[in-house]
């Protein structure tokens, strides 16, 4: 990955969001790695397969996603009531509730927090909204060390690189490779492929890091406005640890992951882990309602909410976009993306990759950065019909391509940069596409002539040379359908 | 600066359009017959590899004296004040060769280097139990403090047989779990884990590796409340 | 998104021809229509018909899309069920039109054409209850299921039940049978790297069955699948699933 120096700070791991390679060229280099595509197929094909045994029972699954995808519909709904009443409930409780805008804003308050606590070292337990901020490059720059303690965000933090999936950030990574990077930075540890050893070799350092550590930064899967409540789902317990042991917690999160009451839990938990990684539970399901009490004898005693907007309210303004927050990041449908299984997470660009990166990356980094990615999809549905929240996400992902697409000029468009993909040529094919195809004696004409010629089009024409890279072309049937229907007699009124 | 954000963020939310607020539509979560349900929880939490023992409410404290012998165990975490913790203190005061027992009576700031690395397993009681998961509830408490079922390698935890409900949606509802919310709930379904490594499951990754769970069966007199 | 539960028995259907195989794969659309026939039903082949207008829509030309739409509604004007031998373009106007004209002054019309829309495999099985009779040579097949068809028009196992019928074929399952070929109409020229991978895994899959065909149910799928079989060497033909049914029922 590139090294850019940013104009305002220190040299930092490029985010590839704006500049550098686009999709297709990133996709491109993902492709021609046989060992990647093999890392990639091969995950996916355990994790649709375990999530498939999971939901083996349509009607149940069916009942049980139903709530699911209602839960976070009627927390959207009422979302702004939902953020007020969690704040209060929140600030009742003793947990103090911060509001950021931006990204800046975020890691602003991050650093304010961790300075007021004098705090240095930090550890980190996975979130995602974390890495969208670019969190660690930005305390870095202050002085600040945060160690991510997820082993597999700890193995990305060690290669500097961004995480591939959201729920398995080093699925791109083998065994070996995996071994190198540990050997390389675990003092002791030898080259080894036994899992196992390399587990025991992270749990002793990354304990070391926990018991020394300032502040604790987690992310949180739900928060309950009715009990001012952080639920955070994990295996590892490294969720458990940053959010315990050290003196100082902060939860970050995006401002749609409210949900109206703890009973909204129940049904949400039975989908996300299922969806996510065919296990019936995490192992450690953490419901954080406030600080230390008086008595109690471990726990932070300050714990604080970031709440992120960060473009958030401006997908939530537009009534079919704002399915997009419906999701809790389960991966199910990155897991079931063919175009993911071939490419990749870091082709995406950002760090949500696969569909639901394709529909949030555009609408949050804006479609003139991330215009491309809509397009980088078959339509499918695959991902679709295994979203556990039923997210509309080929649809959105059609509504973007014509946001897109748009003659621009309205005053404030739906989607940050719209309209910044329309290409004329582009707009005349389907201009004159139009015509032919609403005005049959057009059609006729049109059609019958193509039968009989479209065999001589030259091969190197655009579309035909892209096709025929690794197919035959398609062989024109010298009569249409409509010809023949009518010779056969076919009644045609 | 947070409160213009606050303000900013809340009068964009408001000036979008409210969305139709869904009604909650029919979902049960899966209710099991009684020998069911006690099945399916020994199935479930062994599938996610923690190992379950039958025991009686009397002698369980000798019981977990001859487990924890085999796993070469000699300094374990009780809480001082439960009544577990009490028991096992007075049954292993008796026992020669029983682990030495160390009392989490002190806040975390005095005990953390004894609980970071030098005891060997811990044992807490539970606040219930969920069969259709495999799962054990903890609220901990005063007396016994988060740390216990998460730092040491061995989480020893008692379920009382009677407590296993179906479901957490079950257990919510019947407990009004909404009403009072803990400092902290924590629901555990195994040892600690990670399969970053090319999907290989490994154990203890941070927390326990291993998760004991002692079955406590059911006493003729029916339902002993701690 | 499903059909609609078992309609009675018409006298009359229409038949839609989609644009591949009106220029590509026209005796695919014979074969249907003649399906149809045999069973008795009179078939209606509009000729003012033209494209789904899924390729518009799907490439966010929302107005040039409801204007091709529009033909189509206005040229299936009786009350009779519209076959469409197309998983694909089925779904765009059963599932997608009612979206589409939402808002339209004709938003009405498009619901009741939408409802009228089915999928060849699917009226075969569940309204006319077909009974096959295969008078063909032994052969070994596998099958090719649409996205569209699979998840916008619930249809499944339809078309394996009507190739079980064949007494001579046996239908071999495919690795990933379910997923996607590759062909995502524009994005297999805009994407045309990520398309050649998936294709080529795909023929990969149908080759490691052993079958002499491969039988699907879409002509844009068959299109995609067959020029990469074709390209590769492969002694494997593709056919559409009403022209197959309908050789095996001749005797070829």
């Amino acid at each position: 990955m590139a090294l850019e120096t940013m104009p305002d700070g220190p040299v930092v791991e490029n985010p590839a969001m704006d500049k550098g390679p686009d999709f297709t060229q990133r996709a491109h280099a993902a492709l021609i790695d046989p060992g990647l595509r093999r890392n990639f197929r091969r995950a996916m094909d355990g994790l649709m397969e375990k999530r498939a045994a999971q939901f083996a029972d349509p009607v149940a699954w069916a009942a049980l996603r139903e709530r699911g995808a209602q839960a976070r519909a009627a927390a959207l709904a009422r979302l702004p009531d939902l953020l007020e009443e969690l704040e209060a409930r929140c600030a009742a409780n003793g947990i103090q509730v911060h509001w950021a805008e931006t990204i800046e804003d975020g890691n602003a308050i991050v650093l304010g927090i961790l300075n007021h606590h004098r705090a240095r070292q930090v550890v980190k337990g996975k979130s995602m909204v974390s890495e969208e901020m670019h969190l660690n490059d930005h305390l870095a720059a202050h002085g600040i060390t945060a160690i991510e303690s997820d082993l597999g965000e700890y193995i990305i933090q060690l290669a500097g690189e961004l995480p591939s999936h959201i729920v398995m950030p080093c699925i791109h990574k083998n065994k070996d490779q995996i071994a190198t990077l540990l050997a390389a930075n675990i003092p002791g540890l030898g080259y080894t492929e036994d899992v196992a050893a390399l587990t025991a070799a992270a749990r002793r350092i990354l304990r070391d890091r926990f018991a020394a550590a300032d502040a604790g930064i987690s992310g949180v899967n739900f928060a309950v406005a009715e009990t001012g409540t952080l639920v955070l789902i994990e295996n590892e317990g490294n969720g458990r640890l940053s959010t315990t042991l050290p003196p100082l917690h902060i939860a970050i999160t995006g401002i749609e992951k409210v949900v109206e009451r703890l009973d909204d839990i129940p049904p949400l938990l039975a989908l996300l882990p299922r969806s996510a990684t065919g296990q019936p539970i995490t192992t450690y399901v953490n419901m954080i309602t406030s600080p230390r009490k008086p008595g109690e004898k471990d726990g932070p005693a300050a714990v604080h909410l970031i709440l992120l907007d960060n473009g958030r309210s401006r997908v939530f303004a537009d009534a079919q976009l704002r399915d997009t927050l419906r999701c809790i990041r389960c991966g199910a449908c990155i897991n079931h993306c063919p175009v993911y299984a071939r490419v990749g997470g870091h082709s995406y660009g950002s760090v949500y990759p696969g569909p639901i990166g394709k529909i949030l990356t555009p609408q949050i980094a804006g479609l003139d950065v991330a215009g491309d990615l809509p397009h980088a999809s078959t339509l499918c549905n695959a991902c679709v019909e295994v979203c556990p929240v039923k997210i509309p996400i080929a649809d959105i992902l059609v509504r973007l391509r014509q946001e897109a697409a748009q003659p621009a000029g309205a005053a404030t468009p739906a989607v940050k940069g719209a309209g910044s993909r329309r290409h004329i040529a582009e707009a005349l094919v389907w201009t004159v596409w139009r015509w032919v195809y609403a005005w049959p004696w057009l059609h006729h004409r049109a059609t019958r002539l193509l039968a009989r010629i479209g065999n001589w089009i030259p091969a190197r024409a655009p579309l035909l040379r892209a096709w025929t890279r690794n197919r035959t072309r398609p062989h024109f049937a010298g009569q249409t359908l409509h010809e023949r229907a009518r010779r056969a007699g076919i009644d045609h009124e | 600066m947070s409160d213009n954000a606050r303000s900013r963020i809340l009068a964009r939310l408001r000036a979008a359009a409210p969305g139709p607020v869904p009604p909650r539509p029919a979902w049960t979560p899966p209710t099991y017959l009684a020998e069911e349900r006690r099945a399916r929880f020994i199935a479930m939490i062994e599938a996610a590899h923690a190992e379950v023992h039958e025991v009686d409410q009397t002698t369980w404290p000798v019981r977990l004296r001859s487990i924890l012998a085999n796993k070469g165990v000699r300094r374990v975490m009780t809480a001082p004040t439960t009544a577990a913790g009490q028991q096992l203190a007075a049954v292993w005061a008796d026992l020669a060769d029983a682990p030495a027992l160390i009392a989490y009576d002190q806040p975390v700031e005095v005990l953390k280097p004894v609980l970071v690395r030098d005891v060997d397993a811990a044992v807490t009681m539970t606040r219930g139990a969920i069969a259709e998961t495999g799962t054990l509830v903890l609220w901990p408490s005063p007396a016994e403090p988060r740390l216990m079922s998460l730092l040491p390698p061995i989480h020893v935890a008692l379920v009382e047989e009677w407590r296993i409900a179906d479901s957490l949606a079950a257990l919510m509802a019947d407990e009004s779990w909404a009403a009072a919310m803990p400092t902290n709930a924590v629901l555990i379904s195994g040892p600690s884990k990670t399969a970053d490594i090319e999907q290989t499951l490994a154990y203890g990754v941070h927390g326990p590796k291993e998760l004991i769970v002692l079955l406590v069966r059911d006493q003729e007199a029916g339902a002993a409340a701690v | 998104m499903s059909q609609p539960s078992r309609p009675s028995r018409p006298e009359t259907v229409y038949f839609f021809g989609t644009c591949l195989i009106d220029l590509f794969y026209p005796q695919a659309g014979l074969a249907g229509m003649e399906l149809l026939r045999r069973e008795g039903l009179r078939v209606v082949f509009p000729q003012n018909q033209s494209c789904c207008a899924q390729p518009a829509r799907n490439s966010g030309y929302l107005d040039e899309a409801r204007a091709v739409a529009r033909r189509q509604i206005e040229t299936f004007v009786e009350d009779w069920p519209i076959v469409v031998p197309s998983g694909s373009c089925a779904g765009m106007m059963r599932t997608h039109y009612p979206a589409l004209f939402e808002g339209q002054p004709d938003a009405e019309r498009a619901r009741a054409f939408a409802g009228r829309v089915v999928e060849l495999t699917w009226f075969l099985v569940h309204v006319l209850d077909i009974r096959l009779a295969d008078k063909g040579e032994p052969v070994t097949v596998t099958w090719h299921a649409s996205c569209h068809a699979m998840r916008e028009m619930g249809v499944r196992d339809e078309p394996k039940q009507l190739l079980r019928q064949l007494s001579g074929v046996t239908l071999v399952e495919a690795g990933h049978e379910t997923e996607c070929c590759g062909f995502g109409g524009t994005f297999a020229v805009r994407h045309a790297e990520i398309a050649a991978a998936m294709v080529d895994d795909k023929v990969t899959s149908i080759a490691r069955t052993g079958a002499s065909a491969v039988i699907s149910g879409d002509c844009g799928c068959l299109m995609n699948i067959t020029g990469a079989i074709d390209k590769a060497g492969r002694p494997i033909v593709g056919r559409h699933i009403a022209e197959f049914l309908l050789e095996r029922c001749h005797g070829a």
